[in-house]
Protein backbone atom coordinates (compact mmCIF):
# COMPACT_ATOMS: atom_id res chain seq x y z
CA UNK A 1 0.00 0.00 0.00
CA UNK A 2 0.79 3.48 -0.56
CA UNK A 3 1.93 5.96 2.15
CA UNK A 4 1.03 9.58 0.95
CA UNK A 5 2.09 12.44 2.86
CA UNK A 6 -0.92 14.72 3.48
CA UNK A 7 0.01 18.34 3.67
CA UNK A 8 -2.57 19.06 6.01
CA UNK A 9 -2.42 15.92 7.67
CA UNK A 10 0.73 13.71 7.54
CA UNK A 11 1.34 10.45 6.30
CA UNK A 12 -1.76 8.29 6.10
CA UNK A 13 -2.31 4.93 4.25
CA UNK A 14 -3.66 5.25 0.70
CA UNK A 15 -6.77 3.61 1.16
CA UNK A 16 -7.90 7.05 2.41
CA UNK A 17 -7.19 8.73 -0.91
CA UNK A 18 -8.73 8.54 -4.21
CA UNK A 19 -7.61 8.95 -7.74
CA UNK A 20 -9.66 11.88 -9.78
CA UNK A 21 -7.85 12.49 -12.70
CA UNK A 22 -4.00 12.99 -14.59
CA UNK A 23 -3.73 17.49 -14.08
CA UNK A 24 -3.40 17.71 -17.64
CA UNK A 25 -6.81 16.57 -18.22
CA UNK A 26 -8.85 19.44 -16.22
CA UNK A 27 -11.02 21.24 -18.50
CA UNK A 28 -11.89 24.52 -17.99
CA UNK A 29 -14.90 26.50 -19.20
CA UNK A 30 -12.51 28.67 -21.35
CA UNK A 31 -11.46 25.72 -23.77
CA UNK A 32 -12.39 25.91 -27.34
CA UNK A 33 -14.65 22.24 -27.37
CA UNK A 34 -11.59 20.29 -29.04
CA UNK A 35 -9.16 21.00 -26.47
CA UNK A 36 -11.63 19.78 -24.04
CA UNK A 37 -12.19 16.96 -25.94
CA UNK A 38 -8.49 16.27 -25.89
CA UNK A 39 -8.17 16.87 -22.33
CA UNK A 40 -11.05 14.52 -21.54
CA UNK A 41 -10.15 11.63 -23.92
CA UNK A 42 -6.53 11.84 -24.24
CA UNK A 43 -3.92 10.59 -22.39
CA UNK A 44 0.05 10.42 -22.32
CA UNK A 45 -0.25 7.25 -19.90
CA UNK A 46 3.45 7.01 -19.29
CA UNK A 47 5.51 3.85 -17.61
CA UNK A 48 6.51 6.55 -15.39
CA UNK A 49 6.36 9.63 -13.66
CA UNK A 50 2.67 11.41 -14.09
CA UNK A 51 1.18 15.01 -12.26
CA UNK A 52 -2.34 13.67 -10.65
CA UNK A 53 -5.09 15.11 -8.66
CA UNK A 54 -6.14 12.77 -5.96
CA UNK A 55 -8.74 13.96 -3.10
CA UNK A 56 -7.92 12.76 0.71
CA UNK A 57 -11.53 11.46 0.87
CA UNK A 58 -11.47 9.85 3.88
CA UNK A 59 -9.22 12.81 5.84
CA UNK A 60 -8.88 16.50 5.42
CA UNK A 61 -11.16 16.22 1.60
CA UNK A 62 -8.77 18.35 -0.08
CA UNK A 63 -7.44 18.21 -3.07
CA UNK A 64 -4.10 17.26 -3.39
CA UNK A 65 -1.35 17.11 -6.17
CA UNK A 66 0.70 13.83 -6.90
CA UNK A 67 3.83 13.71 -8.96
CA UNK A 68 4.12 9.78 -8.93
CA UNK A 69 5.68 6.92 -10.93
CA UNK A 70 3.27 4.41 -12.48
CA UNK A 71 5.72 1.77 -12.52
CA UNK A 72 7.80 1.61 -8.77
CA UNK A 73 4.65 3.20 -6.90
CA UNK A 74 7.26 5.58 -5.71
CA UNK A 75 5.80 9.41 -4.92
CA UNK A 76 7.92 12.22 -5.68
CA UNK A 77 6.51 14.60 -4.18
CA UNK A 78 2.28 15.89 -2.83
CA UNK A 79 1.29 19.02 -3.06
CA UNK A 80 -1.67 21.37 -1.35
CA UNK A 81 -3.40 22.56 -4.38
CA UNK B 1 3.69 -30.09 -37.25
CA UNK B 2 2.13 -33.43 -36.39
CA UNK B 3 -1.25 -34.06 -34.81
CA UNK B 4 -2.03 -34.38 -31.44
CA UNK B 5 -3.92 -37.43 -30.76
CA UNK B 6 -4.74 -40.60 -29.00
CA UNK B 7 -3.64 -42.87 -31.43
CA UNK B 8 0.02 -40.66 -31.72
CA UNK B 9 0.21 -40.46 -27.89
CA UNK B 10 -0.31 -44.84 -28.41
CA UNK B 11 2.14 -44.95 -30.67
CA UNK B 12 4.57 -42.47 -28.28
CA UNK B 13 3.83 -44.61 -25.49
CA UNK B 14 5.35 -47.76 -27.37
CA UNK B 15 8.34 -45.83 -28.45
CA UNK B 16 10.10 -44.56 -25.44
CA UNK B 17 8.09 -41.23 -26.02
CA UNK B 18 10.47 -39.88 -28.69
CA UNK B 19 7.79 -37.94 -31.04
CA UNK B 20 7.45 -35.07 -29.53
CA UNK B 21 8.29 -32.02 -31.04
CA UNK B 22 9.01 -28.28 -29.84
CA UNK B 23 4.86 -26.90 -30.12
CA UNK B 24 6.47 -23.74 -32.41
CA UNK B 25 9.76 -23.08 -34.05
CA UNK B 26 11.96 -20.25 -32.43
CA UNK B 27 12.57 -18.35 -35.99
CA UNK B 28 14.84 -15.62 -36.65
CA UNK B 29 13.23 -12.38 -37.56
CA UNK B 30 12.97 -11.89 -41.30
CA UNK B 31 13.61 -8.40 -42.94
CA UNK B 32 10.50 -7.65 -43.38
CA UNK B 33 7.01 -9.17 -43.38
CA UNK B 34 3.46 -8.67 -44.87
CA UNK B 35 2.03 -8.09 -41.25
CA UNK B 36 3.67 -7.19 -38.04
CA UNK B 37 1.79 -7.83 -34.71
CA UNK B 38 3.30 -6.45 -31.39
CA UNK B 39 2.21 -8.76 -28.76
CA UNK B 40 2.09 -12.26 -28.35
CA UNK B 41 -0.69 -12.78 -26.83
CA UNK B 42 -3.56 -14.70 -27.25
CA UNK B 43 -5.28 -11.71 -28.71
CA UNK B 44 -1.91 -11.19 -31.01
CA UNK B 45 -1.19 -14.84 -31.91
CA UNK B 46 -5.24 -15.10 -32.45
CA UNK B 47 -4.93 -12.30 -34.71
CA UNK B 48 -1.65 -14.12 -36.82
CA UNK B 49 -3.80 -17.57 -37.21
CA UNK B 50 -6.84 -16.37 -38.44
CA UNK B 51 -4.72 -13.92 -40.98
CA UNK B 52 -3.05 -17.18 -41.90
CA UNK B 53 -6.12 -18.98 -42.10
CA UNK B 54 -8.59 -17.13 -43.10
CA UNK B 55 -7.03 -14.61 -45.42
CA UNK B 56 -4.67 -16.35 -47.35
CA UNK B 57 -1.67 -13.95 -45.72
CA UNK B 58 1.18 -16.33 -44.58
CA UNK B 59 3.84 -14.17 -44.50
CA UNK B 60 3.67 -12.44 -40.75
CA UNK B 61 5.15 -12.07 -37.45
CA UNK B 62 4.02 -11.60 -33.90
CA UNK B 63 7.03 -10.07 -31.86
CA UNK B 64 6.53 -10.62 -28.14
CA UNK B 65 8.85 -9.00 -25.66
CA UNK B 66 8.95 -11.97 -23.30
CA UNK B 67 7.68 -14.99 -23.91
CA UNK B 68 4.52 -16.74 -24.99
CA UNK B 69 2.14 -16.89 -22.01
CA UNK B 70 3.95 -14.71 -19.79
CA UNK B 71 2.08 -11.59 -20.38
CA UNK B 72 -1.49 -11.13 -19.41
CA UNK B 73 -2.50 -14.29 -20.98
CA UNK B 74 -1.53 -15.80 -18.37
CA UNK B 75 -2.62 -12.85 -15.34
CA UNK B 76 -6.56 -13.39 -15.94
CA UNK B 77 -9.18 -15.15 -13.78
CA UNK B 78 -9.69 -17.34 -16.70
CA UNK B 79 -13.20 -16.74 -17.20
CA UNK B 80 -15.30 -16.51 -20.29
CA UNK B 81 -19.05 -15.03 -20.75
CA UNK B 82 -20.93 -12.96 -23.34
CA UNK B 83 -23.98 -11.44 -20.72
CA UNK B 84 -23.44 -7.90 -21.48
CA UNK B 85 -26.24 -5.51 -21.95
CA UNK B 86 -24.83 -3.18 -24.54
CA UNK B 87 -26.03 -5.07 -28.04
CA UNK B 88 -22.52 -4.01 -29.59
CA UNK B 89 -20.42 -5.51 -26.56
CA UNK B 90 -23.12 -9.06 -26.35
CA UNK B 91 -22.80 -9.45 -29.86
CA UNK B 92 -19.32 -9.10 -30.23
CA UNK B 93 -18.44 -11.52 -27.60
CA UNK B 94 -21.17 -14.28 -28.59
CA UNK B 95 -19.57 -14.21 -31.70
CA UNK B 96 -16.32 -15.37 -29.30
CA UNK B 97 -18.21 -17.42 -27.05
CA UNK B 98 -19.06 -19.53 -29.99
CA UNK B 99 -15.68 -19.86 -31.91
CA UNK B 100 -14.55 -20.85 -27.79
CA UNK B 101 -17.38 -23.68 -28.75
CA UNK B 102 -14.84 -25.00 -31.16
CA UNK B 103 -11.46 -24.04 -30.09
CA UNK B 104 -9.72 -27.26 -28.61
CA UNK B 105 -11.11 -29.08 -32.37
CA UNK B 106 -10.03 -26.07 -34.65
CA UNK B 107 -6.07 -25.74 -32.87
CA UNK B 108 -5.89 -29.53 -32.04
CA UNK B 109 -4.89 -28.37 -28.66
CA UNK B 110 -6.89 -28.84 -25.16
CA UNK B 111 -7.65 -25.23 -24.21
CA UNK B 112 -10.28 -27.12 -21.40
CA UNK B 113 -13.05 -25.13 -22.08
CA UNK B 114 -15.38 -25.59 -19.66
CA UNK B 115 -19.33 -24.89 -19.99
CA UNK B 116 -20.03 -25.07 -16.00
CA UNK B 117 -22.08 -21.58 -16.50
CA UNK B 118 -21.68 -18.09 -15.49
CA UNK B 119 -23.85 -17.26 -12.64
CA UNK B 120 -24.71 -13.23 -11.67
CA UNK B 121 -25.68 -12.75 -7.96
CA UNK B 122 -28.67 -10.30 -7.43
CA UNK B 123 -28.61 -9.29 -3.99
CA UNK B 124 -31.23 -6.66 -3.65
CA UNK B 125 -34.87 -5.83 -5.78
CA UNK B 126 -32.97 -3.45 -7.83
CA UNK B 127 -29.89 -6.22 -8.70
CA UNK B 128 -33.13 -8.25 -9.70
CA UNK B 129 -34.66 -5.65 -11.86
CA UNK B 130 -31.25 -4.99 -13.07
CA UNK B 131 -30.30 -8.85 -14.13
CA UNK B 132 -33.71 -8.73 -15.71
CA UNK B 133 -33.17 -6.46 -18.07
CA UNK B 134 -29.75 -7.66 -19.04
CA UNK B 135 -31.88 -11.40 -19.55
CA UNK B 136 -33.96 -9.49 -21.74
CA UNK B 137 -31.92 -7.36 -23.89
CA UNK B 138 -29.79 -10.71 -24.40
CA UNK B 139 -32.22 -12.86 -25.08
CA UNK B 140 -33.62 -10.26 -27.44
CA UNK B 141 -30.38 -11.34 -29.72
CA UNK B 142 -30.55 -14.42 -29.03
CA UNK B 143 -28.26 -15.04 -26.58
CA UNK B 144 -28.75 -17.46 -23.50
CA UNK B 145 -30.04 -16.16 -20.68
CA UNK B 146 -32.15 -17.57 -17.56
CA UNK B 147 -33.45 -15.52 -14.48
CA UNK B 148 -32.94 -17.82 -11.67
CA UNK B 149 -35.11 -16.83 -8.45
CA UNK B 150 -33.62 -17.76 -4.52
CA UNK B 151 -34.79 -21.03 -4.73
CA UNK B 152 -33.01 -22.02 -8.19
CA UNK B 153 -29.56 -20.82 -7.41
CA UNK B 154 -29.66 -22.38 -3.86
CA UNK B 155 -30.03 -25.33 -6.08
CA UNK B 156 -27.25 -24.20 -8.54
CA UNK B 157 -24.40 -23.66 -5.95
CA UNK B 158 -24.32 -25.06 -2.52
CA UNK B 159 -21.87 -23.22 -0.46
CA UNK B 160 -23.76 -19.91 -1.20
CA UNK B 161 -24.93 -17.87 2.61
CA UNK B 162 -28.29 -18.42 1.93
CA UNK B 163 -29.41 -17.30 5.76
CA UNK B 164 -31.38 -14.49 6.48
CA UNK B 165 -28.93 -12.38 8.11
CA UNK B 166 -26.15 -12.89 5.44
CA UNK B 167 -24.07 -10.25 4.53
CA UNK B 168 -25.61 -9.88 1.52
CA UNK B 169 -28.38 -11.05 0.49
CA UNK B 170 -29.33 -13.17 -2.09
CA UNK B 171 -32.22 -13.19 -4.19
CA UNK B 172 -31.81 -14.27 -6.99
CA UNK B 173 -29.13 -14.59 -10.53
CA UNK B 174 -28.90 -14.48 -14.00
CA UNK B 175 -27.09 -17.05 -15.60
CA UNK B 176 -25.73 -17.96 -19.35
CA UNK B 177 -24.86 -21.80 -19.03
CA UNK B 178 -22.69 -21.66 -22.20
CA UNK B 179 -20.23 -19.57 -20.12
CA UNK B 180 -17.56 -21.20 -18.68
CA UNK B 181 -13.93 -20.90 -18.05
CA UNK B 182 -10.93 -22.40 -20.46
CA UNK B 183 -7.17 -22.99 -19.40
CA UNK B 184 -5.69 -19.83 -20.21
CA UNK B 185 -2.20 -20.35 -21.15
CA UNK B 186 -2.93 -23.24 -23.30
CA UNK B 187 -4.71 -20.90 -25.38
CA UNK B 188 -1.89 -19.22 -25.85
CA UNK B 189 -0.22 -22.60 -26.44
CA UNK B 190 -2.71 -23.59 -28.94
CA UNK B 191 -2.73 -20.40 -31.15
CA UNK B 192 1.03 -20.27 -31.24
CA UNK B 193 0.99 -24.06 -32.42
CA UNK B 194 -1.69 -23.50 -35.02
CA UNK B 195 -0.68 -20.29 -36.03
CA UNK B 196 2.98 -21.48 -36.25
CA UNK B 197 1.90 -24.51 -38.34
CA UNK B 198 0.78 -21.98 -41.05
CA UNK B 199 3.59 -20.31 -41.48
CA UNK B 200 3.70 -17.49 -38.63
CA UNK B 201 7.08 -16.62 -37.33
CA UNK B 202 6.40 -16.25 -33.50
CA UNK B 203 9.00 -14.33 -32.16
CA UNK B 204 10.01 -13.63 -28.55
CA UNK B 205 11.84 -12.18 -26.54
CA UNK B 206 11.78 -9.08 -29.09
CA UNK B 207 10.77 -6.13 -27.92
CA UNK B 208 9.31 -3.24 -30.27
CA UNK B 209 11.38 0.06 -29.12
CA UNK B 210 10.09 2.38 -32.35
CA UNK B 211 7.94 2.76 -35.05
CA UNK B 212 9.90 3.70 -38.49
CA UNK B 213 7.79 5.99 -40.39
CA UNK B 214 7.87 7.20 -44.21
CA UNK B 215 5.85 9.70 -45.94
CA UNK B 216 2.87 9.95 -42.61
CA UNK B 217 3.09 5.55 -42.60
CA UNK B 218 4.68 3.15 -40.78
CA UNK B 219 6.77 1.15 -43.17
CA UNK B 220 8.29 -1.11 -40.06
CA UNK B 221 9.47 -1.31 -36.29
CA UNK B 222 12.65 -1.06 -34.56
CA UNK B 223 13.23 -3.85 -32.31
CA UNK B 224 15.47 -5.20 -29.62
CA UNK B 225 16.92 -7.70 -32.02
CA UNK B 226 16.85 -5.09 -35.19
CA UNK B 227 14.83 -3.40 -38.02
CA UNK B 228 11.85 -5.72 -39.26
CA UNK B 229 9.87 -4.33 -42.24
CA UNK B 230 6.12 -4.07 -41.92
CA UNK B 231 3.34 -3.84 -44.64
CA UNK B 232 0.74 -3.39 -42.23
CA UNK B 233 1.57 -3.34 -38.05
CA UNK B 234 -0.62 -4.11 -35.57
CA UNK B 235 -0.34 -2.93 -31.96
CA UNK B 236 -1.76 -5.87 -29.78
CA UNK B 237 -0.35 -5.07 -26.70
CA UNK B 238 -3.24 -4.73 -23.87
CA UNK B 239 -1.74 -3.47 -20.68
CA UNK B 240 0.84 -1.60 -23.01
CA UNK B 241 -0.95 0.06 -25.48
CA UNK B 242 -0.23 3.62 -24.08
CA UNK B 243 3.42 3.55 -24.17
CA UNK B 244 3.59 1.65 -27.60
CA UNK B 245 0.98 3.49 -29.33
CA UNK B 246 2.92 6.40 -27.94
CA UNK B 247 6.01 5.54 -30.26
CA UNK B 248 4.55 7.03 -33.15
CA UNK B 249 2.81 10.28 -31.74
CA UNK B 250 -0.30 8.79 -30.78
CA UNK B 251 -2.33 9.48 -26.84
CA UNK B 252 -5.01 7.37 -26.82
CA UNK B 253 -8.26 7.19 -24.33
CA UNK B 254 -6.17 4.90 -21.77
CA UNK B 255 -5.30 4.68 -18.48
CA UNK B 256 -3.32 1.63 -17.30
CA UNK B 257 -4.43 0.51 -13.90
CA UNK B 258 -3.53 -3.30 -11.96
CA UNK B 259 -5.93 -5.53 -11.68
CA UNK B 260 -5.63 -8.26 -8.70
CA UNK B 261 -6.33 -11.88 -8.77
CA UNK B 262 -5.84 -14.80 -6.17
CA UNK B 263 -5.95 -18.98 -5.58
CA UNK B 264 -6.15 -20.49 -2.59
CA UNK B 265 -5.28 -24.02 -2.22
CA UNK B 266 -6.45 -26.78 -3.54
CA UNK B 267 -9.68 -28.50 -2.28
CA UNK B 268 -12.50 -31.39 -4.01
CA UNK B 269 -14.83 -29.83 -6.35
CA UNK B 270 -17.31 -27.70 -4.48
CA UNK B 271 -18.23 -25.10 -6.77
CA UNK B 272 -19.06 -26.24 -10.17
CA UNK B 273 -19.87 -22.80 -11.81
CA UNK B 274 -18.50 -19.35 -12.13
CA UNK B 275 -20.06 -17.10 -9.49
CA UNK B 276 -19.94 -13.36 -9.39
CA UNK B 277 -21.81 -10.72 -8.32
CA UNK B 278 -21.29 -7.06 -9.96
CA UNK B 279 -22.81 -5.10 -6.64
CA UNK B 280 -19.78 -6.50 -5.20
CA UNK B 281 -17.44 -6.87 -8.41
CA UNK B 282 -16.08 -10.19 -6.84
CA UNK B 283 -16.02 -13.06 -8.99
CA UNK B 284 -15.12 -16.90 -7.68
CA UNK B 285 -14.89 -20.49 -9.46
CA UNK B 286 -12.62 -23.22 -9.16
CA UNK B 287 -9.81 -24.80 -11.29
CA UNK B 288 -9.71 -27.96 -12.79
CA UNK B 289 -7.06 -28.71 -10.06
CA UNK B 290 -9.33 -27.96 -7.56
CA UNK B 291 -7.96 -24.45 -6.26
CA UNK B 292 -10.33 -21.55 -5.82
CA UNK B 293 -9.55 -18.73 -8.14
CA UNK B 294 -10.97 -15.07 -6.80
CA UNK B 295 -10.95 -11.57 -8.61
CA UNK B 296 -11.84 -8.38 -7.66
CA UNK B 297 -11.54 -4.67 -8.23
CA UNK B 298 -8.77 -3.25 -10.15
CA UNK B 299 -6.39 -0.70 -8.08
CA UNK B 300 -8.75 2.44 -9.64
CA UNK B 301 -5.56 4.52 -10.45
CA UNK B 302 -3.12 4.25 -13.02
CA UNK B 303 -0.33 1.77 -12.54
CA UNK B 304 2.22 -0.40 -14.55
CA UNK B 305 3.74 -2.34 -11.31
CA UNK B 306 2.13 -5.49 -11.84
CA UNK B 307 1.91 -5.78 -7.96
CA UNK B 308 -0.78 -5.02 -6.12
CA UNK B 309 -2.03 -3.83 -3.28
CA UNK B 310 -3.00 -5.63 0.48
CA UNK B 311 -6.51 -3.67 0.85
CA UNK B 312 -7.60 -5.55 -3.19
CA UNK B 313 -7.05 -8.70 -1.31
CA UNK B 314 -8.83 -7.83 1.95
CA UNK B 315 -11.72 -6.87 0.03
CA UNK B 316 -11.87 -9.41 -2.17
CA UNK B 317 -11.55 -12.26 0.31
CA UNK B 318 -13.75 -10.73 2.51
CA UNK B 319 -16.72 -10.62 0.00
CA UNK B 320 -16.08 -14.60 -1.20
CA UNK B 321 -16.22 -15.36 2.02
CA UNK B 322 -19.48 -13.55 2.80
CA UNK B 323 -21.15 -15.17 -0.15
CA UNK B 324 -19.27 -18.86 0.63
CA UNK B 325 -18.53 -18.94 3.73
CA UNK B 326 -16.31 -22.04 3.53
CA UNK B 327 -13.99 -20.64 1.74
CA UNK B 328 -13.04 -19.10 5.34
CA UNK B 329 -10.97 -22.34 5.76
CA UNK B 330 -9.00 -22.35 2.89
CA UNK B 331 -5.28 -21.37 2.29
CA UNK B 332 -4.50 -18.56 -0.12
CA UNK B 333 -1.11 -20.11 -1.91
CA UNK B 334 -0.66 -17.51 -4.57
CA UNK B 335 -2.00 -14.09 -5.96
CA UNK B 336 -0.74 -12.37 -9.43
CA UNK B 337 -1.58 -9.37 -10.89
CA UNK B 338 -1.24 -7.80 -14.92
CA UNK B 339 -2.08 -3.98 -15.98
CA UNK B 340 -5.22 -3.43 -17.59
CA UNK B 341 -5.64 -1.18 -20.20
CA UNK B 342 -8.25 0.81 -18.96
CA UNK B 343 -10.65 2.30 -21.58
CA UNK B 344 -12.67 5.84 -21.43
CA UNK B 345 -16.12 3.90 -22.02
CA UNK B 346 -15.33 0.56 -20.62
CA UNK B 347 -14.93 -1.20 -24.27
CA UNK B 348 -12.24 -2.09 -25.88
CA UNK B 349 -10.45 -0.35 -29.30
CA UNK B 350 -10.44 -2.78 -32.56
CA UNK B 351 -9.25 0.35 -34.95
CA UNK B 352 -6.89 1.94 -37.20
CA UNK B 353 -5.34 4.84 -36.38
CA UNK B 354 -4.71 8.25 -37.62
CA UNK B 355 -1.03 6.91 -38.74
CA UNK B 356 -1.55 4.83 -42.27
CA UNK B 357 -0.68 1.51 -41.76
CA UNK B 358 -1.14 1.20 -38.14
CA UNK B 359 -3.51 -0.13 -36.18
CA UNK B 360 -5.34 -0.92 -32.21
CA UNK B 361 -6.04 -3.60 -30.43
CA UNK B 362 -6.52 -3.04 -27.11
CA UNK B 363 -8.60 -1.43 -24.39
CA UNK B 364 -10.04 -4.28 -23.14
CA UNK B 365 -9.97 -2.88 -19.76
CA UNK B 366 -10.49 -6.57 -17.05
CA UNK B 367 -12.26 -8.26 -20.02
CA UNK B 368 -9.53 -9.27 -22.57
CA UNK B 369 -9.69 -12.84 -22.12
CA UNK B 370 -13.36 -13.85 -23.25
CA UNK B 371 -12.45 -12.10 -26.13
CA UNK B 372 -9.75 -13.62 -27.53
CA UNK B 373 -10.78 -15.61 -30.86
CA UNK B 374 -13.60 -13.13 -31.52
CA UNK B 375 -10.68 -10.11 -31.00
CA UNK B 376 -8.49 -12.04 -33.05
CA UNK B 377 -11.02 -12.91 -36.00
CA UNK B 378 -12.26 -9.09 -36.21
CA UNK B 379 -8.84 -7.60 -36.02
CA UNK B 380 -7.43 -9.73 -38.63
CA UNK B 381 -10.11 -8.91 -41.11
CA UNK B 382 -9.10 -5.06 -40.06
CA UNK B 383 -5.03 -6.02 -40.79
CA UNK B 384 -6.21 -7.99 -43.95
CA UNK B 385 -8.46 -5.84 -45.71
CA UNK B 386 -7.84 -2.21 -43.93
CA UNK B 387 -11.79 -2.39 -42.97
CA UNK B 388 -13.61 -3.35 -40.40
CA UNK B 389 -15.38 -6.60 -39.12
CA UNK B 390 -19.01 -5.49 -38.92
CA UNK B 391 -19.00 -7.16 -35.16
CA UNK B 392 -15.93 -5.03 -34.45
CA UNK B 393 -17.21 -1.37 -36.36
CA UNK B 394 -18.89 0.11 -33.23
CA UNK B 395 -15.41 0.07 -31.09
CA UNK B 396 -13.63 2.33 -33.67
CA UNK B 397 -10.69 4.68 -32.19
CA UNK B 398 -12.75 7.82 -33.14
CA UNK B 399 -16.10 6.92 -31.19
CA UNK B 400 -14.78 9.12 -28.61
CA UNK B 401 -14.97 12.09 -30.76
CA UNK B 402 -18.05 11.35 -31.89
CA UNK B 403 -19.90 10.67 -29.36
CA UNK B 404 -20.81 7.04 -29.61
CA UNK B 405 -19.29 5.64 -26.57
CA UNK B 406 -20.11 1.65 -25.34
CA UNK B 407 -20.62 2.60 -22.02
CA UNK B 408 -22.01 -0.18 -20.39
CA UNK B 409 -21.32 0.79 -16.43
CA UNK B 410 -22.62 4.54 -17.13
CA UNK B 411 -19.71 6.25 -15.88
CA UNK B 412 -18.53 8.05 -18.49
CA UNK B 413 -14.75 9.19 -19.40
CA UNK B 414 -13.56 7.91 -15.97
CA UNK B 415 -11.97 4.36 -16.03
CA UNK B 416 -10.94 4.60 -12.18
CA UNK B 417 -14.70 4.54 -11.38
CA UNK B 418 -15.59 1.64 -13.73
Amino acid sequence: MLLISCPHCGERAQVEFTYERTLDSVVTLAMPPEDAMRALYERANPRGLDDELWRHSYGCRQWLLIRRNRTTHAIESVKAR
Amino acid sequence: MSKYSALALLRGALTGQKHWQPAWRDPEPKKSYDVVIIGGGGHGLSTAYYLAKHHGIRNIAVLEKGWIGGGNTGRNTTIVRSNYRQPALHNFFDFALKLWEGMSDELNFNVMFSTRGALFLGHSDSDMTQLAQRGDALTCDGIDAELLDREQVRRLVLNLDMSRDARFPIHGGLTQRRGGTARHDAVAWGYARAADALGVDVVQNCEVTGFEMAGGRVTGVETSRGRIGAGRTGICVAGNSGPVAGLAGIKLPIEAQTLQAFVTEPVKPMIDTVIMSQSLHCYISQSDKGGIVLGGDPDQFPSYAQRGLAPRIEKAAAEAIALVPALSRLRMVRCWSGTTDMSFDGSPIISALPVDNLYLNGGWCYGGFKATPGSGFAYAQLLATGTSHPLAAPFAFDRFARGATIDEAGVGPWPQLR
